[in-house]
């Protein structure tokens, strides 16, 4: 397990300087000049050759590359136009924190419905219960975010007054929010679980955990889905990772000043560096997420390795 | 209340399995009887699709519903019939009083689940031993069936394993909770021909050893000269041919069985050309003959066995054989052809 973990890390470098490359490079591949944007429309050639130098954008690209990700190991990830705090800051402070509650609620309640609902069709195959899961998991999935969470703030926050329709601070300002972040996951897991398990049961080593006298119930449970969770885990981790990138939509329905909204007001502003700083800590979480994932299958099926 | 023969630890009667599809029924096994004496070994033989699968997993009550259903008979085992048997009663059974061992052994076993785990599972279930006690009783079995390092192996999972050792560990869990019949459903056909053998006597051992009963499944009739004391011979869901294995080796009576002996490789035996085969092919379950099952692929066939469906007539010794040309009325019909002719 200790070798898996050491050989899946090492796995991640190549991933990270991939990323940090192409946010790196967002910099220079965006039209015009990035001392120019930086500085703003009304900077004179001075004042441009200075921001130049400041950011370093003289020295070669190679050089600057270095010396970003030198200073994003440290921590350094430059300073917010907008606010004139540093990045890091701005992120960890708070907003990556909201970001987090919301997308680990989200998941946690998209796995318990979707698990709960796949299991119930699986068993149940071509039954009333299997068919009426399955068309309320379509409606699930195809429901946009922004629409559901703008129908519930009108159900249950203006005509029916139970919950709050903006802000991060009470559990009753997370209800809404979170329903709206997990129905679609809800959905995307019950269909996935329903079918993973179809397969599994139909498997002979379910035949053989029945043919030793093992109650059905135990049979699903211990015997089927845990070999019907190996794709599930993987959307939920995606799911998660997702999420974590900013839920952008839903913390912009419910103005919930999380990451997603933090990258979606530094994009408006054109406040850059607070751009790249999100967009580079959003994928660092994303690989974190898939390197969580990866050892949950090997916990799971002891038979994955790498290759 | 049941009838039936102390001596006989199960009787099947007139066992009829069906499968429900959209193009109709398919009746899988069709009236078959047959009984096990205590301590002995039947084997059913027959090609893939003549019923032996589906009946042994009528005896288990194992028929996947509701697209297949035991839709008569009764399969009364030490006494009492197990088609009334509630879920509950037959689960107490299962792995418990009948066990049985399946043809894959590469996916009969739960990959996620240690060696271990998995034949301490039915032992927790049916003689209620804790963790502990489980595990020391799964390490006895491994060593019982003759896995090396049984400590070590106990802790494995089944991908980490052989074949001939995933079969193994397949008896060990079936053998468990010391089973008084054993069903196995062609154990060795997965397996390498040297791996066949061990684990065949291996089987043969532990039988001896342990007193059980077993019921073998095969289309290899190696393995029955070798294992058995009584063969049922099964086409298209009936049994053609019922007798002591001798007699089916020495003085076959149907010409199925004749068909079979024949086309298996004799080494003892050097003979000139090509090896026998029984013409044609194994008749489509939609499709079944009105009269013999086996008319359509039989030498002798005549008349009568187009029009009737012969019943299984018992002989002087004891053997059962469904075939025209062993009854009176055979006789009848060769004169009644020489007169037409």
């Amino acid at each position: 397990m200790f070798v898996f973990i050491i050989r899946r890390l090492f796995q991640t470098i190549p991933v990270m300087i991939g990323v940090t490359l192409a946010v790196f490079l967002m910099m220079h591949l965006i039209p015009g000049d990035p001392a120019q944007i930086m500085a703003g429309e009304r900077a004179d050639e001075a004042q441009l050759e200075q921001m130049r130098e400041n950011l370093g954008l003289n020295d070669p690209l190679y050089q600057q590359y270095f010396r970003y990700v030198g200073n994003a190991i440290q921590g350094d990830l430059g300073t917010s136009i907008r606010t004139d705090r540093a990045v890091t800051e701005e992120i960890f402070t708070n907003r990556i924190w909201i970001t987090f509650e919301l997308a680990l609620y989200g998941t946690v309640l998209a796995v318990i419905l979707g698990l709960i609902a796949g299991i119930i069709s699986a068993t149940r195959k071509y039954s009333f219960s299997d068919v009426s899961l399955m068309i309320v998991a379509l409606f699930g999935m195809s429901m946009p975010n922004f629409w559901l969470g703008i129908m519930l703030i009108y159900f249950f926050s203006v005509n029916l007054g139970w919950f709050p329709t903006i802000g991060w601070e009470s559990w009753k300002h997370m209800v809404l929010p979170v329903l709206t972040i997990g129905t679609g996951g809800a959905a995307i897991i019950a269909r996935m679980t329903r079918s993973s398990m179809l397969e599994v049961l139909d498997n002979d080593y379910i035949r053989t955990a029945y043919a030793k006298g093992v109650h059905d119930r135990v049979v699903i449970y211990k015997h089927a889905l845990r070999n019907a969770l190996v794709p599930v885990v993987t959307i939920v981790g995606l799911q998660f990772g997702t999420l974590l990138g900013g839920a952008v939509i839903t913390e912009t329905v419910f103005a919930i000043n999380g990451l997603g909204r933090l990258v979606v007001d530094s994009i408006r502003m054109r406040d850059f560096p607070m751009v790249q700083g999100t967009i580079l800590v959003c994928a660092v979480l994303f690989v974190v997420v898939n390197f969580i994932v990866d050892i949950t299958y090997r916990l799971i099926n002891k038979r994955i390795e790498l290759n | 209340m049941t009838i039936s023969n102390q001596e006989n630890i199960l009787e099947v009667r007139n066992l009829c399995t069906s499968f429900f599809t959209d193009e109709g029924e398919v009746k899988a096994v069709d009236g078959v009887d047959f009984s096990i004496e205590k301590g002995k070994t039947i084997g059913i033989v027959g090609e893939s699709g003549s019923g032996k699968s589906i009946t042994s997993l009528s005896i288990m009550r194992l028929v996947q519903e509701p697209a297949g259903k035991v839709v008569d008979g009764e399969i009364v085992f030490k006494g009492e019939n197990l088609l009334t048997k509630t879920k509950k009663e037959m689960r107490d059974i299962r792995g418990n009083k009948i066990s049985m061992i399946f043809q894959e052994p590469m996916t009969s076993l739960n990959p996620t689940l240690t060696c271990g785990e998995q034949i301490a599972e039915s032992l927790r279930i049916h003689q209620k031993l804790n963790r502990k006690e489980a595990r020391v009783k799964a390490i006895e079995m491994l060593k019982l069936v003759g896995i090396p390092s049984p400590e070590k192996r106990v802790k494995q999972y089944p991908f980490e394993l052989s074949g001939g050792m995933r079969q193994r560990v397949m008896i060990a869990i079936a053998l468990a909770c010391n089973p008084e019949l054993l069903i196995a459903d062609e154990p060795t056909t997965a397996l390498d021909v040297t791996i066949q053998a061990q684990i065949l006597e291996l089987i043969k051992k532990l039988q001896e050893e342990l007193g059980t009963s077993l019921m073998i499944i095969t289309h290899d009739l190696g393995v029955v000269a070798e294992m058995c004391d009584r063969v049922a011979v099964m086409y298209c869901g009936k049994v053609v041919e019922y007798a002591d294995v001798k007699t089916i080796f020495t003085d076959p009576k149907h010409p199925y069985t004749i068909g079979l002996l024949n086309s298996v490789p004799r080494h003892d035996l050097k003979v000139e050309g090509e090896l026998s085969v029984i013409k044609g092919s194994v008749p489509s379950p939609f499709e079944l003959p009105s009269g013999c099952r086996f008319v359509t692929r039989c030498p002798h066939a005549r008349e009568i066995c187009h029009r009737e469906l012969p019943a299984l007539e018992t002989k002087e010794d004891g053997n059962q054989v469904r075939c025209w040309i062993h009854t009176d009325q055979w006789e009848k019909q060769a004169e009644a052809v020489s007169t037409h002719e």
